[in-house]
């Protein structure tokens, strides 16, 4: 086990017995909601951890390389932003296959603009956040995010 | 759990199955990739389930002593530098997809909260997530996920502050309808 691993879930655990030393009831409760969410999840975590075993077992990492790698360059941040802004997946999943295409040669930039803009911009959720926020803030706030997902994504490959 | 919830279990767990078939098919016709297969679906699903209990958990423990209401109660008072800061506290605490913090939003907005804070909370909400942050600690490492952090909340301020000034100058625009 990693060193992280063992972090989280030293984190966590910290984190239940504070909770169940304070208000023991509640703290029951929110084992229980993460329990729920656990198995509300867990088909989706599954279903994305056999696209990765797929992905990475099948395309060479010539052909990724070709269109994520170094000489893919801002055409490739672009795209990935696109991708990343009409796809909906949740977070959870979002970083395991974002490192996915870090093992099959991407480069920092594209797997900071997927995960950036996967979380940032939802395509799918527009229409409600239209509905609630109207048409100038929705376009304003998810056009803005897309800019800033490459700002971030550029500054995070210059660096890493 | 209502049927709605149940439908949707059990359509995730149809993908799963599909996307299995797909790849059992694969494989009977590819056998040479196997091994390839095999190795990285075993490594990914052993660094998921050393962590993906422990998100649960605290996932839940936000969920329970984080409710929307507190939210609300304090984002709608905060003004100015320490109103954008909380703004990021409040948004990346509790749990839940970006929309279920658009109706949020919009109670902010009739409060009168400042449209900045609200457009910090959003972003907050959507990608600085903390049980989701230990996800990407595990799967893209600390330096990843720290500089993203910072560079995130940067940006997400930066964006506020220029949405609150674009709508803002409408507004004042007399040729323009409020939005």
């Amino acid at each position: 086990m990693s060193l992280t691993a063992w972090i989280i879930n030293g984190f966590a655990a910290i984190g239940l017995l504070a909770a169940l030393y304070a208000d023991r009831e509640r703290g029951v409760r929110a084992v229980k909601r993460g329990l729920f969410s656990f198995f509300r999840i867990l088909p989706t975590v599954l279903t994305i951890i056999v696209i990765i075993g797929l992905l990475l077992g099948f395309v060479p990492p010539e052909t990724i390389r070709q269109f994520v790698g170094d000489q893919s360059g801002m055409a490739g941040v672009f795209l990935t932003g696109t991708i990343g802004s009409v796809l909906h997946i949740p977070s959870i999943v979002a970083f395991p296959l974002a490192a996915s295409f870090l093992d099959m040669g991407a480069t920092i930039s594209i797997v900071a603009v997927f995960v950036t803009t996967l979380t940032m911009i939802g395509v799918v959720t527009l229409p409600l956040e239209v509905r609630e926020l109207g048409w100038r803030f929705a376009a304003l706030r998810n056009g803005l995010s897309f800019l800033g997902a490459i700002l971030i994504a550029v500054v995070m490959g210059a660096i890493l | 759990m209502d049927e709605e919830k149940r439908a949707k279990i059990l359509r995730s767990w149809g993908y799963f199955g599909l996307i299995v078939a797909v790849g059992v098919g694969l494989l009977v016709l590819y056998p040479g990739h196997r091994e390839a297969v095999f190795a990285s679906t075993q490594s990914y699903l052993v660094e998921m389930a050393l962590i993906l209990p422990a998100v649960m958990v605290l996932l839940g423990l936000f969920n329970e002593w984080v409710p929307d209401d507190v939210i609300v109660r304090y984002l709608g008072e905060q003004s100015g530098v320490s109103g954008l800061g909380l703004a990021i506290v409040l948004g990346s605490t509790p749990t839940g997809p970006l929309y279920v913090a658009l109706p949020i939003a919009a109670d902010l907005i009739e409060k009168n909260a400042r449209i900045a804070n609200i457009v910090v909370f959003l972003t907050a909400w959507a990608c600085l997530k903390l049980p989701q942050e230990l996800v990407e600690l595990q799967f893209l490492g600390w330096k990843f996920m720290s500089l993203r952090l910072v560079l995130t909340s940067i940006v997400a301020v930066g964006m506020g502050l220029l949405i609150e000034a674009i709508l803002r100058a409408e507004l004042n625009d007399p040729g323009d309808e409020p939005f």
